[in-house]
């Protein structure tokens, strides 16, 4: 049997986080390519359906990452989204989704290492925790 | 403690000293009309009407076992602008709760609102409204709810017993039956209904209403406090019982999928709900008509793939916009043509949202939905503890 991969499907905002995940990647610091990034201008415009969509349909880990707190370039997107992760985190964990699957992180449009860090973390994490709990259910 | 005024009944009929009480209030001069549940000309449930002649209120019946529809949208609707006056609405108290979230969400208004609520015994869905006329030997609309209130305070209908009619499950699992923050409430709990009804204020302007129609006032309602302290402790213990008995059969995607295997996407639970407030929702549109590729790369993915697609994915993305919303009416259960526990499973996951967030839905029209506010340092644990 080939060993688990998990994908994961990270929603990132274009002034950070997606700053930081190009200066890994021009930095070739060593990432995981399990990741799938969806760049938005924002992540307090990541909405909850894109998360459940998301894990109804084959990823096993959902990240969102941006601005740290005070540093969103819409105010506070990101503070928004923490509500938003919060909301469906009670949701998701009731029908035994694992909460280690949905992450909200901050990392800064400087913090190359950071994110290259945060999306191996993340991979081991998911890798250890095995597929998605959805990944069986035949139903969307 | 405000003071109570006592409605007499006549005849034995409450219903009657109700809709007295609703013609001398739209016998005022700055009321333009009343907003009640109806008996329809024939046989059948209440609708909500807008009634401006007072010959009409002799069909209005506030304590009908029927319930076909949460009114806080049709409410909602009557409040969106200007009246030359002000109008009555007399509502359940999950009808007040889910208006009171639409007047939070911009939907409606109170200001030129008398809202005027009753004690709720509770009542049956549809199928079990039928069964119970059925049972009552197809008297006239309002005699039967006089016999439904006698017989409902006597303990009957908590439970299917001798295979008769029992109280919808949503209302069984109520723990709201008393309304909050009505001008007005007609008070039916530990009282004689077929002597009289209590009419207790609970705002300024219901003060004054009861002050201008000239009702005596006479210190306490004897009675009503404990009678409501024992309904909420039965309810809350069958409320309980079925969280945990909704818990345990949706306690994995796989059961959840198992719950809701039934569903054919009518969203018939959606239209039903009072709090689904979006003004076009997301799954009336084309957004996810897929592509047919699409639909087959799932299919591989799993194996098989179940059509109608997006079942769960409905049901999630309606918790993650209404579940801080939900009042527990159980429309929605009442509307499923497919007989799921919508109801059970929605109320099951509001709990858990809205005690996430110090929140309960309808308690206070001037408490902010939680995911309009947020604090600069809160929810620590969703980012690991950075904030
Ligand atoms: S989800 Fe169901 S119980 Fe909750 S408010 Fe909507 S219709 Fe009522
Ligand atoms: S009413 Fe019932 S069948 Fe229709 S969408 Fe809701 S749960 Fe599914
Ligand atoms: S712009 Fe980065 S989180 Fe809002």
């Amino acid at each position: 049997m080939e060993a688990f991969e998990p994908t994961i499907i990270a929603f990132v905002c274009n002034w950070c986080t997606y700053t930081a995940a190009d200066l890994a990647g021009t930095a070739r610091m060593v990432q995981s390519p399990r990741l799938r990034l969806v760049r938005m201008m924002c992540t307090g415009m990541v909405d909850p359906k894109y998360v459940i969509k998301a894990l109804l349909s084959g990823a096993d880990g959902v990240l969102i990452s941006g601005c740290h707190p005070g540093d969103c370039h819409y105010i506070n997107g990101n503070y928004k989204a923490r509500r938003r992760v919060k909301l469906l985190n009670e949701i998701l964990t009731g029908f035994g989704f694992d909460e280690r699957r949905l992450k909200l992180t901050w990392v800064g449009a400087s913090e190359g290492n950071e994110f290259a860090a945060t999306v191996n973390r993340m991979v081991e994490d998911i890798r250890a925790l095995g597929p998605s709990e959805a990944a069986a259910v035949q139903a969307l | 403690m405000p003071s109570v005024a006592r409605l007499p009944v006549e005849n034995g009929n409450p219903v009657r000293a109700m809709q007295e009480l609703l013609r001398r209030l739209l016998a005022e001069d700055d009321i333009v009309g009343v907003f009640a549940p109806r008996q329809p000309p024939a046989k059948g449930a209440v609708m909500p009407s807008l009634i401006t002649d007072p010959e009409a209120l002799a069909s209005v019946d506030p304590a009908s076992p029927s319930f076909p529809v949460n009114a806080a949208q049709q409410v909602a609707r009557l409040t969106r602008g200007d009246l030359d006056g002000k109008l009555i609405a007399v509502l359940r108290p999950c009808e007040l709760r889910a208006f009171t979230e639409l007047v939070k969400l911009n939907q409606g208004s109170l200001q030129n609102l008398i809202i005027v609520g009753a004690d709720c015994h509770g009542a049956f869905d549809n199928d079990g409204f039928r069964a119970f006329m059925e049972s009552n030997g197809g008297k006239p609309g309002i005699d039967n709810s006089a016999d439904f209130l006698r017989r409902v305070s006597a303990g009957e209908f908590t439970a299917a017993a001798n295979g008769g009619p029992a109280l919808a499950r949503a209302c069984r699992a109520c723990e709201h039956p008393a309304p909050e923050h009505a001008d007005l409430t007609i008070g039916l709990f530990g009282q004689d209904t077929s002597r009289d009804v209590l009419l207790i204020p609970g705002t300024a302007q219901g003060e004054a209403l009861v002050s201008r129609l000239g009702l005596a006032t006479s210190g306490s309602g004897a009675g009503r406090d404990e009678a409501l302290t024992r309904i909420r402790a039965e309810r809350t213990a069958y409320r309980d019982a079925m969280f945990e008995e909704t818990r345990a059969a949706t306690a994995t995607p796989a059961k959840l999928a198992e719950y809701l295997a039934a569903c054919v996407g009518c969203y018939n639970c959606r239209a039903a709900c009072p709090v689904c407030y979006c003004r076009e929702c997301v799954f009336l549109t084309d957004v996810f008509a897929h592509e047919p590729w699409q639909y087959l790369g799932w299919a591989r993915q799993k194996g098989a793939l179940r059509m109608p697609t997006d079942t769960l994915f409905f049901h999630l993305t309606r918790m993650a916009h209404m579940s801080l919303s939900c009042v527990g009416c159980g429309q929605c259960s009442n509307a499923c043509p497919n007989d799921i526990g919508v109801m059970e499973l929605f109320r099951t996951v509001a709990a858990r949202t809205q005690s996430a967030f110090d929140y309960e839905a309808g308690r206070n029209p001037d408490e902010k939905p939680p995911l309009t506010v947020f604090h600069q340092k809160e929810f620590a644990e969703v980012t690991g503890g950075h904030d």
